[in-house]
């Protein structure tokens, strides 16, 4: 479970969080969606301790991330995160930049790595690109490893940061089919997206930001259908 | 004007002593790198970290590297040290010079490369619960070598150059060295530095040539 609790956080004097209180629960899906800037990707940046915080408390299966005496390097081994860039690292290949972290981080064998790449990477359909390096892939294909990368440290939480914003439009499709699977698998995830369609269908919760603030929260049917704030109406009119 | 008699044969007598020189060149030259790396990513990493106490030092010794003639660098690990009690033999202070050199100017080197890496490939590796020395070993430095592979190779060359300057401080048994000494006991001062000339010319080919390879093996992508 994360339970996010009044947590404000600010750069310098923009003030980038105001006070988000959210908890998802195992199995959960929640899509976040927002305007650019409303501080989605700080939120997510947060929940794993990549950005400190200002106040307020972020508690993951009961461990708190900002608390000093939280080992952040064990803590991020159960939070997978995907960004919009999908930063491969471009000296490795396919099967190397999976294998990297179980190896180096969890101390797994080549072997035993190797194993559970190659069944992470054949789930997101590229179990013949092994050996290749990144700069052989399309856009969504680097993305798709970027998911095998994160889904091989066997996370028990995904964050998901506008996976598909950085890709050809004939591209995003086979991100989200990949999403939608892992959804369907029963993972935990909280996905910044600007896919209406993909938060309508797959997400049990959806989330409105606005200017820093959780402005609306509630099942799709609601912030699609009903929409009990003006401000996420009116973005929701801007995005169709 | 043009009485100078050219006597090859003695010169080429003089090709397996030379050849010897051009070994203990070589030692130099790779020793100097190895040291000089490993100092110049330390020195990068100091330069590019917030704290005033690494940054300092730092920049010192990459100015002072990098404003200063070779010669000098070398003259002081010799000399200048002696007069401090602290005595040099000719190949360590030799090695020093060019090392403290080689430092100096890589560490700019490997600053330019790792500017050229985007903080998001730290991020990812963070993400994935690297500290902080883990991530940069894994991630960044592999790119980084890349990046900075071929600067670094001509740098090797003018390390292997710069060991010529160890006569200076009495060095004997380098390239230059032997040909100085052969030079003082037959005077055959055109035969005997051209040849070297040409030795240097090949070994900084060579070195080229290898890097060449090294880097179509290590770097795939
Ligand atoms: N590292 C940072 N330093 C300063 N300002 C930042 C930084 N990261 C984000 N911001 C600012 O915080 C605000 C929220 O950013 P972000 O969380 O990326 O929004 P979103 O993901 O919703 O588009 C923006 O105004 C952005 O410019
Ligand atoms: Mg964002």
């Amino acid at each position: 479970m994360i339970e996010i609790e009044n947590v404000h956080k600010s750069f310098g004097a923009l003030e980038v969080l105001k006070g988000i209180n959210l908890t998802v629960d195992k199995g959960e899906v929640v899509s976040v969606i927002g305007g650019s800037g409303s501080g989605k990707s700080t939120l997510l940046t947060c929940i794993n301790g990549l950005e400190p915080i200002d106040s307020g408390r972020i508690l993951v299966d009961g461990t708190e991330v900002h608390a000093k005496t939280t080992d952040l390097n064990l803590l991020r081994r159960k939070i997978g995160i995907v960004f919009q860039q999908f930063n491969a690292f471009p000296h490795l290949t396919v099967l190397e930049n999976v294998t990297l972290a179980p190896r180096k981080v969890k101390g797994m064998s080549r072997r035993d790595a190797e194993e559970i790449a190659v069944q992470q990477l054949s789930h997101v359909g590229l179990a013949d690109k092994l050996k290749v390096y990144p700069n052989r892939l399309s856009g969504g294909q680097q993305q798709r490893m970027a998911i095998a990368r994160a889904l091989a440290m066997s996370p028990d939480y995904m964050l998901f940061d506008e996976v598909t914003s950085a890709l050809d439009p004939q591209l995003v499709g086979e991100v989200l089919d990949t999403l939608k699977m892992l959804a369907d698998d029963g993972m935990t995830m909280i996905c910044v997206t600007h896919e209406m369609s993909f938060a309508r269908d797959v997400s049990n919760r959806v989330a409105f930001f606005h200017k820093g603030v959780m402005a609306e929260i509630g099942p799709p049917e609601q912030i699609f259908g009903d929409a009990q704030h003006e401000e996420t109406r009116n973005f929701l009119s801007s995005v169709r | 004007m043009f009485d100078y008699t050219f006597q090859w044969r003695q010169a080429f007598r003089a090709l397996p002593q030379m050849l010897d020189g051009a070994l203990v060149t070589m030692q130099i030259a790779v020793l100097s790198m190895v040291i000089g790396i490993t100092i110049a990513v330390l020195l990068a990493v100091a330069r590019n970290s917030g704290s005033k106490w690494l940054q300092w030092p730092a920049m010192a010794w990459v100015e002072v590297a990098r404003n200063t003639p070779a010669l000098f660098q070398i003259y002081m690990a010799h000399f200048g040290l002696g007069s401090f009690g602290i005595y040099l033999s000719p190949f360590v202070a030799l090695l020093a010079g060019i090392t403290f050199n080689n430092a100096g100017y890589l560490c700019e080197t490997f600053r330019g490369a790792l500017r050229a890496i985007p903080g998001t490939q730290v991020r990812a590796g963070r993400s994935l619960g690297m500290g902080q020395a883990k991530a940069f070993r894994l991630i960044v430095m592999p790119q980084m070598f890349r990046i900075a592979f071929l600067p670094t190779t001509n740098q090797m060359v003018w390390a292997i150059l710069m060991t010529s300057l160890g006569v200076t401080v009495g060095m004997s048994t380098d390239l230059t060295g032997v040909t100085q000494d052969l030079n003082a006991r037959t005077f055959r001062t055109f035969e005997l530095f051209a040849l070297a000339a040409v030795l240097y010319y090949c070994i900084a080919k060579a070195v080229m040539f290898a890097a060449r390879l090294v880097a179509w093996r290590l770097f795939r992508y």
